[in-house]
């Protein structure tokens, strides 16, 4: 890695995740076609890819959980932390662009009878829980802790809800992805790829620009005590 | 704009909003630590100075 990639990793992540939504949106709507399900398929490039970094999100939290636990690495706790925060983020991201879609495809802006749904907000809802449990403790070795197994916890449910529209008899939730592979054009497959990697870097540069902000607060409060 | 565009419009602009949130909520973060960054460096420079 060069010397100014190392340097300037957060502009270079930034400037990387605007570089490739630029060019996911000029793919949604200039290259890959409207197909039968008409313009509001559109929708579909955004909301899945946010809906996979959120489990990403999530999933990296509960790594960095992991870390504290097993390695006791120093600073494992803040990225966790933002990790998850990131993923709640993007959770309600998939929430709402998931449910303005849901409106127009079904009529409804909810519908408890979708498992994928229920689980997704079941997921999302833990980890929204997980601020909770962080704030009402103190700071220190016990609060690590607890909330590095409460992110572990629920990295249980990602897999649940991937496979729940797989396990579900009655649904209506569209079906992207199968044991076949992806059930799409290669223009659209091509779009959506370009579009998740734009949702991956956005998240890695919200999640570097998060951790940079926490990092700092913390020095200068280090500091703030040295010099009081 | 029919509705199924005003769907997807929304969609969208969804996605900005939360962007353009999270920048006015890292802009006011950034204001508040450079605030903190003047007043240790006023006050490490009275120690210095005296």
């Amino acid at each position: 890695m060069s010397t100014w990639l190392r340097n300037n990793q957060v502009p270079a992540l930034a400037g990387l995740a605007a570089a490739l939504l630029c060019a996911a949106i000029a793919l949604i709507f200039f290259y890959a076609p409207v197909d039968e399900d008409g313009l509001n398929q559109k929708i579909f490039y955004f909301h899945v890819p946010i809906a996979f970094t959120a489990y990403a999100c999530f999933g990296w939290g509960a790594w960095k959980g992991l870390l504290v636990l097993w390695k006791g690495r120093p600073g494992a706790d803040l990225e966790s932390y933002v990790a998850i925060h990131q993923g709640v983020i993007f959770g309600a991201m998939t929430l709402i662009t998931g449910s303005l879609w849901a409106k127009f495809r079904w009529g409804v802006w909810w519908t408890w009878s979708e498992r994928q749904l229920v689980l997704f907000l079941v997921l999302f809802l833990f980890y929204s829980a997980y601020f909770m449990l962080r704030y009402s403790l103190e700071p220190g070795p016990q609060r690590e802790n607890l909330c590095a197994v409460y992110a572990l916890f629920g990295v249980v449910l990602i897999p649940i809800s991937l496979l729940a529209i797989r396990l579900a008899e009655n649904y209506i939730h569209p079906v992207a992805f199968n044991k076949h592979g992806p059930q799409m054009a290669t223009s659209q497959f091509a779009t959506f790829m370009v579009a998740l990697a734009a949702m991956v870097a956005l998240a890695g540069a919200l999640y570097r620009v998060e951790l940079l902000g926490k990092r700092l607060d913390a020095r200068l409060r280090e500091l703030r005590e040295l010099l009081a | 704009m029919s509705a199924e565009e005003k769907y997807v419009a929304a969609a969208y602009l969804v996605v900005f909003a939360f962007v353009v949130l999270y920048i006015v909520i890292m802009a006011l973060k950034l204001t508040r630590l450079e605030r903190q960054v003047g007043e240790l460096t006023e006050l490490a420079r009275r120690r210095a100075g005296g």
